[in-house]
C-alpha cells in the first residue's frame, strides 16, 4: 500500500446511538487502520448498520465522536463522500435504472472513476447492463450494488451485509472482489451476521452485540486465544480433580467420557495431558485441540454479554496485544 | 494531480489520496438531470398522467364540443388549460409518485451517499422536469396549432413565465409530498388531488358553470389560478398579477414547508 499512515482510518470514541429509548449503539470505542479490513459481527439488531451509517454520515452520534479519514462524517461530508464507497443494506438503487446507465452516472460524480467496461466486466454484469435493475438476479443486483460503491475509486468502502441473501456461488464471487480490494490496500469495513465471512475476509473481527462491543481481535486470535479449548474422549469417571491439579487448568467431564479443559492450544499443556493418561494406562479416543470455530465464541460471547446485562454489570471487553480478554 | 492519472492495475482495485476528488458539478449534474428524465419517461404509468390526459382532453374536447367553453372556441379555451394540466400532471404528480418511490426504495439515500450534494440533485430534478415540460408543452402547442387551427393572441414572453412559475410551484407541492408522506399515499394522494383539481378549477370547461362558491375554491387553488395565468398570457393580456401570485405563494409554501419536512430516507 503506497499511502499507508500511522493515522487509523477510523477512530470511534464512546460512539452512542438512541432510537427513543432504545440503545443501538452503547458506547462504542473502534480504531480501524488504513488498509485494514474490519468486520462487524453480530446478530440482527447489534447496531451494526448503525454504527456504519455513523461512519458514512447518515446518522449523527446521540454522544462520542466519529471520524473517518481524520473528518468529521456530517460536518465535512462534502470532503469525505468523494473518498469513501458504499453499499447499503438494501439495494438503494432505482427499480427502473439499468446497471451499465447507473454505473456512468456513479462515474459522473467522480473526476477519475474506474473504466466502467471494466468495472461492469468484473463484477459480470456485461451480459445484463442492459436489464433493469428489478429484474436482476439477487447476486447481480448485490454486485452491481457492490460495483457502485467501487467506481469512484474510493479510499475507505462501507459494506453493509454485503452477501446477504446470496447463494454459495454468489457469495464467492463477491468475497473474491473483497479479496483484490484488500490486496490493492483499500480499507473496508463490512457489517455481517455470517461467521464464516468474517473469519474468511477480515484482518480484525468485532464482535457486537446490543450496541456493545464483546470482542475485538484478529480471527485467529478470537478462535485460538483464551476463547480456545481442548476436548478429549477417553474412558468415562476419569479423575478430573487430580487432573486439573496436575495440569492447572479447570477440567469438567460433560457427557459420559467428553473431558473439557478450558484452556488454550499450548504444547505443554497437551503434553503433561498425554503424560497423565499414559500414566493410568488410558487411552483417548478423540483429541480436538485449539482452534474452537468462530461460531463458538460468538455464541459464548454473546450469551455471556446477555447474562452480564441480566447482572447488572456493565463492561465492553477488548483486547490487548494478542490474546483475547473477556469481560469478567 | 497533474497529467495522466495511471490506470489502476486491476480494474477493481482502486486509488489511495493521489486521486482528484473535487466533484465535478457539471456532469455529475447533468449526468443525475439525464437519469432523472430517462426515468420520468420510462415509468409508463406516468406518461399517461403528463402526456395522455392533456393530449387526450384537447383533441377529445376541441373535436367535441360537449363542455361549456365560455362562448370561446374550444380549443382557444382548451389550450391554455390543457399546459396548466400538463404542468400539474408532470410536477405535482409524476415528480411526486416517482419521488416518493426513490424515496421507498432507498435510492435518495443512496445519493446522498455520493459526491452529487443536495442543490445538485434538486437542479437536475428541475432540469428533467423543465426538459419534460419542454416536449410537452411544444407538442400541446404543435398539435393545436397545425390541427385544431389554433393561434395565440400572445404571450410570447408572458406564457413561458407563467409556465415556469408554475412547473416549480407543482414541482415543489409533489416534492412535498413525496418527501413526509409514504409512496403508497403520495401515489393516492397526488391522483385524488389531480382529478379535484381538474373538475373544479375551469381548466377543462368554463369555471362560470360551476357553483360560484365551489369556482371560487378552484381559482385559489394553484391549478385554476396557472390557468387563468395563462388564458390571459396567451390572449395577449400580458401578465395576470394576483392569479400569477396565487401560483407562486403555493409554491413557496410548499417549498419553504419541503425544505423543513422532507426525508431522504425510507
Amino acid at each position: 500500500m503506497s499511502d499507508a499512515t500511522d493515522r487509523p482510518a477510523i477512530v470511534l470514541r464512546g460512539l452512542t446511538k438512541r432510537y427513543g429509548a432504545a440503545v443501538a449503539v452503547d458506547h462504542l470505542d473502534l480504531d480501524v487502520a488504513s488498509g485494514e479490513t474490519f468486520a462487524l459481527l453480530g446478530p440482527n439488531g447489534a447496531g451494526k448498520t448503525t454504527t456504519v451509517e455513523c461512519l458514512e454520515g447518515y446518522r449523527s452520534p446521540d454522544e462520542g465522536t466519529v471520524r473517518v479519514l481524520g473528518l468529521d462524517p456530517r460536518r465535512d461530508a462534502r470532503r469525505l463522500r468523494p473518498r469513501i464507497g458504499l453499499m447499503l443494506q438494501d439495494g438503494g438503487i432505482y427499480p427502473l435504472a439499468k446497471p451499465g446507465e447507473l454505473l456512468r452516472l456513479f462515474a459522473a460524480f467522480h473526476r477519475e472513476p474506474l473504466p466502467v467496461d471494466d468495472l461492469l466486466e468484473r463484477v459480470g454484469l456485461t451480459a445484463v447492463r442492459r436489464t433493469r435493475y428489478r429484474d436482476l438476479s439477487g447476486g447481480q443486483q448485490q454486485r452491481l450494488s457492490l460495483a457502485l460503491a467501487l467506481v469512484g475509486r474510493p479510499e475507505i468502502v462501507f459494506l453493509d451485509e454485503p452477501t446477504a441473501g446470496l447463494d454459495p456461488a454468489a457469495r464467492r464471487l463477491t468475497w473474491e472482489l473483497i479479496g483484490e480490494l484488500r490486496s490493492a490496500g483499500v480499507t473496508i469495513v463490512l457489517t455481517t451476521h455470517l461467521l464464516d465471512e468474517a473469519e474468511r475476509l477480515a484482518d480484525r473481527v468485532a464482535i457486537v452485540d446490543h450496541g456493545r462491543l464483546v470482542a475485538l481481535g484478529t480471527p485467529d486470535e478470537l478462535t485460538h486465544g483464551d476463547l480456545a479449548q481442548i476436548e478429549f474422549t477417553a474412558r468415562p469417571g476419569l479423575d478430573v480433580d487430580d487432573l486439573a491439579a496436575s495440569l492447572g487448568v479447570a477440567v469438567r467431564e460433560h457427557g459420559a467420557g467428553r473431558y473439557h479443559l478450558d484452556a488454550g492450544n499450548h504444547p505443554a499443556l497437551i503434553a503433561r495431558l498425554a503424560a497423565w493418561l499414559a500414566d493410568r494406562d488410558e487411552r483417548i479416543g478423540k483429541l480436538t485441540a485449539g482452534k474452537r470455530s468462530l461460531e463458538e465464541v460468538f455464541l459464548r460471547l454473546t450469551a455471556e454479554a446477555d447474562h452480564d446485562r441480566d447482572a447488572g454489570s456493565v463492561g465492553p471487553v477488548t483486547t490487548a496485544g494478542s490474546d483475547v480478554e473477556v469481560a469478567p | 494531480m497533474s497529467g495522466q492519472p495511471a490506470p489502476p492495475r486491476t480494474p477493481v482495485a482502486t486509488g489511495g489520496a493521489d486521486v482528484d476528488r473535487r466533484l465535478p458539478v457539471v456532469p455529475a449534474v447533468r449526468a443525475q438531470a439525464w437519469m432523472e428524465l430517462k426515468l420520468l419517461v420510462r415509468s409508463g404509468e406516468s406518461l399517461i398522467i403528463t402526456l395522455g390526459i392533456p393530449i387526450g382532453v384537447l383533441v377529445f374536447f376541441s373535436v367535441v364540443d360537449v363542455l361549456p367553453t365560455g362562448g370561446q372556441r374550444a380549443v382557444d379555451f382548451l389550450v391554455p388549460g390543457v399546459l396548466a394540466i400538463s404542468i400539474a400532471g408532470t410536477g405535482l404528480v409524476a415528480v411526486g409518485i416517482q419521488t416518493a418511490f426513490e424515496r421507498k426504495y432507498g435510492a435518495l439515500k443512496r445519493l446522498g451517499g455520493t459526491p452529487l450534494s443536495r442543490g445538485g440533485f434538486l437542479v437536475a430534478k428541475g432540469l428533467a422536469v423543465a426538459a419534460l415540460l419542454g416536449v410537452q408543452a411544444a407538442l400541446v402547442v404543435a398539435l393545436a396549432a397545425g390541427l385544431l387551427d389554433w393561434r395565440p393572441d400572445g404571450g410570447a414572453v408572458a406564457a413561458p413565465l407563467v409556465v415556469i412559475v408554475g412547473a416549480v410551484a407543482f414541482t415543489a407541492l409533489g416534492l412535498l409530498l413525496a418527501g413526509s408522506l409514504r409512496a403508497e399515499a403520495t401515489l393516492a394522494l397526488t391522483n385524488a388531488a389531480f382529478l379535484v383539481l381538474l373538475l373544479i378549477s375551469g381548466v377543462t370547461f368554463d369555471a362560470a358553470a360551476l357553483p360560484d362558491a365551489l369556482a371560487a375554491v378552484g381559482q385559489a387553488l394553484p391549478l385554476g389560478a396557472l390557468g387563468t395565468a395563462l388564458r390571459t398570457a396567451l390572449a395577449g393580456e400580458g401578465l395576470a398579477v394576483a392569479p400569477l401570485a396565487t401560483v407562486a405563494g403555493w409554491g413557496l409554501a410548499a417549498a419553504a414547508l419541503a425544505s423543513r419536512t422532507f426525508r431522504w430516507e425510507p
